[in-house]
């Protein structure tokens, strides 16, 4: 609990007034918060002073349980609801550690498959963080929008493995199932249409004069202070550092295809404002878009199941693997003792890093300030308490 | 006794006219809102109440009603149940001087829309009432930030509802009808009923004072993208979010009825209030009121739209657009308008 300061304030008659900083608790039931946040906000009228995420409300003791499964595979459904809104992202950053531990390659088939799943997850996550962004602002529409589009990205994800949020699709050297034929064409028909929404969206949001003046030059985010608190993803890129995992520490077949890593030039304002982090996320949209064509069109033949090894247990050792989820450098620290059972897990979230320099940079701004900062972040509460 | 009861009941007859109206409003716009945000969101809303939905505000209105009535025990109780009242009776008492063809107005008085400003000031007076004695931070905030809100943008309003009077020579809505009574070219908008050169000259005068009235209407009636008062992102819900049941039904009802205060307001000072817009034809008592609740629909309708489109401003923008925007651009209106009348 912080300290509210109390100060003495004389009127023009003369009388003296005690004033006094109140302390306001922003969640964890509060719409603009994302979950289950608590932040505490000390507030001077509509100023605020301070600014204190209390976090902890959906902690599942996702790493602990790790040490307890029978084997690798089981950890991936828990690694599923990590960032539950890209779920696809996070078994992917699971595999390919758990695949570097076991130092197995697998095939070129599944490599391009989850590259598209990864991206349409991508997609899907910033869809929503874009959607839930304009609530934020108080623009409900454009976040309909977005759920009617992300909802023929899930229709693609029920129909290659019949889940809708949490996939369980990718396995430790292959998938779960292999596409079905008639994923190819509606996958290619999604990418042409979604390309005419994006600009749709541009126009009613994203250059929307308000939506502008509410974000422009608003939580400017340094790129020292960035990189200092360990920032990643489009938090990173929105104050102009050109960083990428994808492209700078490449994993699976990212080398094999081309695309632009998107970063904030300040256009509207400064640079690392608000306005620039939402550019990125919707400029990385269709970049994801190239990525997912590009896999599509060099798709090979095979089989997606025939690497997955019968029994896992991996030789003594440790790996780090870090990929670019939709949130930032999501990365899986993996010991192994040698027997079936992971000795320990730890999931680098970057939800969590991202939300830690909230406190820094709305110091100062106003109550309206601090939802479209924090809704900048675009955390999700299931990645960052774990 | 009889000369007394007889006038006395007529006035109340007369009252309950603009309630009657206001409940049958509000069940419609509520309809009509939640339809155009759903098609404007790409979704149906209400499909299973009656014929796609229509009988679902009566529902929503019945479970209003039905609802525990809750009272926070830290809340200043006395106020706590009197805001809704007071935030109704301010939007109510406007009726009054409100004309809804020629041959009905509550209260045919000479300072119509004196009136008018001073009882929808009292809308502030309830909202800073419930918002304080809910007893909460974020009422509390929702409730300064009304009237924050609602005296600035009653600033420019009042200009140019001024600039307006100078034009017809009187605050009584009736008059201000009537003067722009002969169809569509001579409603104020369109220069009102002048010559030719003075009617030239007004137009661009009268278009920047529409806009500014709406604008700031809107504001007032604290609807997005001025809903900060309840801004659902920021303040939960604002100064009603301790408030169920009726209360907050009350709440919803005043929100409507001043929707359409305002609009019947821009309808009145530009648009030829009552008046047909073809002239004679189609005119009458109750050709009056259908052209005026026509009219009044346009602008809800409009109203709206722009709620389901737009996002929200900020405290200071808000602040920041009535003072040094829409103040001084009002008072340069009136003083031309003066000039134009006087020349």
């Amino acid at each position: 609990m912080t300290e509210s300061t109390t100060t003495q304030t004389t009127t023009s008659s003369g009388r003296t007034l005690r004033t006094e900083e109140m302390i306001i608790n922003m969640g964890p039931q509060h719409p603009a918060t994302h979950g289950v946040l608590r932040l505490e906000l000390v507030v001077d009228g509509e100023i605020v002073q301070e600014v204190i995420p209390h976090i902890g409300y959906l902690h599942r003791c996702f790493e602990k349980h790790c040490e307890h499964m029978t084997n690798y595979q089981q950890v991936i459904p828990y690694v599923d609801r990590m960032d539950y809104c890209a779920a696809m992202n996070n078994e992917f950053a699971y595999v390919v550690a758990a695949e570097r531990l076991l130092k197995i390659e697998v095939p070129e088939r599944v490599q391009y498959i989850r590259v598209i799943m990864a991206e349409l997850n991508r997609i899907a996550s910033h869809l929503i963080a874009v959607g839930t962004y304009g609530i934020d602002i108080g623009a409900f529409t454009p976040f309909l929008y977005c759920f009617i589009d992300r909802e023929m990205i899930l229709d693609l994800f029920e129909m290659t493995c019949g889940a809708r949020l949490l996939y369980n699709y990718m396995w430790i050297g292959g998938l779960s199932h292999d596409l079905p034929p008639e994923f190819i064409p509606k996958a290619k028909e999604f990418c042409r249409y979604y390309k005419k929404r994006i600009e749709e969206f541009n126009n009613l949001l994203t250059f929307n004069e308000i939506f502008v003046k509410r974000t422009a030059s608003v939580g400017v985010l340094p790129k020292d202070v960035a990189t200092n608190y360990g920032c990643t993803g489009p938090m990173l890129r929105g104050s102009g550092v050109d960083w990428d995992l994808r492209r700078d520490d490449p994993y699976s077949v990212y080398n094999k295809i081309e695309w632009d890593v998107c970063v904030g030039k300040g256009e509207v304002g400064t640079v690392g404002d608000c306005w620039d982090r939402h550019i990125v996320r919707m400029r990385e949209m269709e970049q994801s878009l190239r990525i997912i064509e590009q896999a599509i069109a060099q798709l090979p033949e095979g089989n997606v199941q025939a690497a997955i090894p019968k029994r896992i247990r991996p030789n003594p050792g440790e790996v780090y693997a870090r990929t670019e989820s939709p949130r930032g450098e999501l990365g899986f620290y993996i010991v192994s003792d040698g027997t079936a059972t992971p000795y320990r897990v730890k999931g680098r979230a970057p939800a969590f890093s991202n939300l830690s320099v909230i406190g820094e940079i709305s110091r100062g701004a106003m109550i309206a300030d601090m939802i479209a900062i924090a809704g900048s972040t675009d955390i999700v509460l299931g990645e960052v308490d774990r | 006794m009889e000369q007394y009861l007889i006038p006395i009941l007529t006035n109340i007859l007369l009252a309950l006219v603009p309630l009657v109206f206001v409940l049958v409003y509000a069940l419609v716009t509520i309809y009509v809102e939640m339809k155009m945000a759903a098609h404007i969101q790409n979704r149906l809303a209400y499909m299973r109440t009656g014929w796609h939905g229509v009988l679902q505000p009566i529902a929503d209105m019945l479970k209003l009603l039905q609802k525990e009535d809750t009272i926070p025990t830290v809340a200043n109780k006395g106020l706590f149940i009197l805001a809704p009242y007071v935030v109704f009776t301010g939007t109510y008492a406007a009726f009054a001087v409100i004309p809804f063809s020629s041959a009905y107005v509550g209260s045919n008085i000479d300072l119509g829309a004196f009136y008018l400003l001073g009882v929808s000031a009292l809308v502030v007076v309830g909202i800073l009432m419930g918002g304080w004695a809910a007893n909460s931070k974020w009422t509390l905030y929702g409730g300064v930030r009304s009237a924050a809100q609602v005296i600035s943008y009653e600033i420019p309003s009042a200009f140019v509802i001024l600039a307006v009077v100078m034009v017809t020579g009187s605050m009584n809505f009736s008059v201000i009808s009537k003067f722009q009574e002969g169809g569509i070219q001579n409603w104020l908008i369109l220069g009102g009923a002048f010559p030719l050169a003075k009617k030239l000259a007004l137009i661009p005068f009268m278009l920047i004072m529409f806009l500014i009235y709406y604008v700031s209407s809107m504001a007032e009636s604290n609807r997005n993208p001025f809903d900060l008062p309840e801004a659902e992102s920021e303040l939960v819900q604002g100064y009603n979010t301790e408030y169920s049941g009726m209360k907050f039904a009350m709440f919803y009802l005043a929100e409507y009825a001043n929707l359409f205060i305002v609009s019947a307001v821009v309808t009145f000072l530009f648009f030829g209030g009552w008046t047909s817009p073809l002239g004679a034809m189609a005119s009458g008592p109750w050709w009056d009121a259908f052209w005026f609740v026509t009219k009044c629909m346009v602008f809800v309708v409009l109203n709206i739209w722009l709620r389901w489109t737009l996002p929200r401003f900020r405290v200071d923008q808000l602040m920041y657009m009535s003072w040094k925007v829409l103040t001084p651009f009002a008072i340069a209106c009136v003083l031309a308008v003066g000039l134009i009348l006087v020349w």
